[in-house]
């Protein structure tokens, strides 16, 4: 206790019997980070910054909602006129789920881009899959809760993807609906499931980060950190770096919560559910619309469904799939050309999924879905054998300093 | 060097600002974005909006008593007689724990108007309907702890440290009263 490095006698006390300022000091003020990190790497603390703003406001937002038929709609209007202040939370949670699947994707690519699911960070990368599983699942059932029209039928088309099902199927959706249409028992559970939801994606969280803290981030160039001149302490630099990102985050959050609340949402789910009508057009939620234009681009049900789950199946299998020992694009010339091939594909898929399913979007779609899955199990088991790599720098000092070696590194310093 | 040892005492002054005041503004942020979380738990504007009650004491005849509902606590209004007018003037304030008078607590003395809320813990004293306990003062008995009201509704024996509350209430015209 003597060689304690905390002063206060409180903290000492209590670090004695239970270490968590250590841990704390540890992981989040010593921990080595590469010093070459780039704003890409910041979008990993702005999803957490999400989920956390999701959960405070969701759970302010259940202090007033009423999961009934009858009194759904009426209680979401009533947080948006009665409520002090209730328009800024649900606008604040609304707003939220869309920043937060846009901070997600972008820390998707990042992770394409860069090559970071890669041994040892493969258990890493499926975590952060099987979150993106679960915010997918949680902000359906959210979408659910208003009860307007989108959301009526949004959960009666998705539900309905069970009954692809061979054999059972019609069984599942009536048990997943409580009944023999959406209705009270389903939006009941969906209440339920979408306010629990968000805390098992807490502990997958921690997982990840435990996963991640094992090896520490990947980097720019995708070579391992030799040593401590290839590293800075996480606080200050990445602190100050991520709070920085975050103040950029927020602007633009705020400019969406506060000047276009609805630009992400469909007017029709200010209308309320009603059984007997289904919208012209209905369409999911834009972070689901690639998916959606799978799904439609597929003339067969249970194919439909195969493939629109097969989408995110084949991230899980992503580490095993791309053989390249090369972490970084930045020294695959072919690989790089692809992976904007893939992005453009992904928001192609995007906009398919917005456009009615006839015609040209069709055929589209069937062309921007067979890249998707090309992509995935020819192309990255195959770039190996075809690709020459570009040769990869000593350290991650070699770039930054030319001379590469710790040497160098404090010769610059003392400079100044 | 006292040159160079001045400009860093400037530069640690300046710094110093810097910080409290970065932590000042994040303070500030902190606090104005809990506010709304904070405040949402307060009544909404359509609870507001039903603070107030109108009550028809027409029907109402002499020793007969209604409670009614305002801002979903019960409101005792009674019809005295002349007998228990008079003994809630009558009475003497020096044996009262919380000493008013008849006068103070009923503008017209034929209707009494109490939020029927014990102010020991929060039951609803008896004394509503004819068959009820009223208690050894003729007025209101708790059953929860044991408090006794009087016919002005004021404690006289048992643990409630005040009178019954007495809500603010007109007469929009002889027999109909606005309670809020």
């Amino acid at each position: 206790m003597s060689k304690s490095k905390f002063k206060n006698p409180v903290v000492k006390w209590i670090d004695h019997r239970l270490p968590v300022f250590s841990f704390m000091d540890h992981e989040l003020n010593h921990y080595p980070t590469p010093k070459n990190l780039n704003y890409f790497w910041n979008f990993g603390s702005l999803a957490g910054f999400a989920l956390v703003t999701m959960i405070i406001t969701g759970i302010v937002l259940s202090m007033n909602y009423t999961a009934h038929v009858d009194y759904a709609f009426d209680s979401v209007e009533r947080i948006m006129r009665d409520v002090n202040h209730g328009w800024l939370i649900r606008y604040i949670h609304m707003n939220g789920a869309s920043f937060f699947f846009i901070v997600v994707y972008i820390h998707i690519f990042r992770g394409l881009y860069y090559g970071s699911y890669k041994a040892p960070r493969e258990l890493l990368w499926i975590l952060g899959v099987l979150i993106l599983l679960l915010m997918m699942a949680t902000a359906f059932m959210g979408y659910v809760l208003p009860w307007g029209q989108m959301s009526f039928w949004g959960a009666t088309v998705i539900t309905n993807l069970f009954s692809a099902i061979p054999l059972v199927g019609e069984s599942i959706v009536t048990w997943l609906w409580g009944g023999f249409s959406v209705d009270n028992s389903t939006l009941n559970r969906f209440f339920s499931l979408h306010f629990v939801l968000p805390f098992v994606i807490v502990g997958v969280v921690i997982l990840h980060l435990i996963a991640l803290h094992r090896f520490g981030s990947n980097n720019p160039i995708g070579i391992d950190v030799k040593g401590t001149q290839d590293t800075v302490p996480f606080s200050p630099y990445y602190t100050i770096k991520d709070l920085f990102g975050l103040s950029v985050f927020l602007s633009f959050f705020a400019a969406a919560v506060f000047f276009f609340p609805n630009f992400m949402g469909h007017p029709d789910n200010y209308i309320e559910a009603n059984p007997m009508v289904t919208p012209a057009h209905i369409v999911p939620e834009w972070y689901f619309l690639p998916f959606y234009a799978i799904l439609r681009a597929i003339p067969d049900k249970l194919g439909g469904v195969l493939f629109m789950f097969g989408a995110i199946a084949v991230l899980f299998i992503l580490p095993w799939l791309d053989r390249s020992p090369v972490r970084s694009s930045q020294f695959r010339p072919i690989f790089k050309i692809f992976f904007w091939i893939l992005l453009f594909d992904c928001i192609l898929l995007g906009y398919l999924g917005a456009m009615p399913a006839e015609g040209i979007y069709v055929i589209l779609s069937r062309i921007a879905t067979a890249y998707y899955f090309f992509h995935f199990l020819i192309l990255f088991p195959l770039l190996p054998y075809i690709e020459k790599t570009k040769p990869l720098p000593i350290s991650i000092s070699e770039p930054i300093l030319g001379g590469g070696s710790a040497a160098s590194a404090f010769a610059m310093r003392e400079k100044k | 060097m006292p040159k160079n040892s001045k400009s860093k005492n400037d530069n640690e002054g300046k710094r110093d600002f810097l910080i409290i005041s970065t932590y000042a503004m994040a303070g500030i942020g902190a606090a104005s974005v809990a506010w709304p979380l904070i405040d949402q738990m307060n009544p909404a504007a359509d609870t507001l909006a039903l603070a107030s009650t109108e009550v028809d004491l027409s029907s109402l005849e002499e020793g007969q008593a209604i409670t009614v509902t305002w801002r979903g606590k019960p409101v005792f209004v009674r019809h005295r007689t002349p007998e228990e007018i008079k003994q809630a003037k009558e009475v003497s304030l020096d044996e009262m724990r919380h000493p008013e008078t008849d006068e103070e607590r009923v503008p017209n003395e034929k209707f009494i108007v109490l939020v029927g809320v014990c102010t020991h813990l929060g039951c609803v004293p008896l004394g509503q309907k004819s068959g009820d306990v009223k208690g050894q003062y003729g007025g209101w008995f708790c059953p929860c702890h044991g408090s006794h009201y009087d016919h002005s509704g004021r404690i006289r024996k048992g643990p409630a440290p005040t009178n019954l509350e007495v809500p603010s209430y007109k007469f929009l015209s002889d027999n109909i009263i606005k309670i809020g």
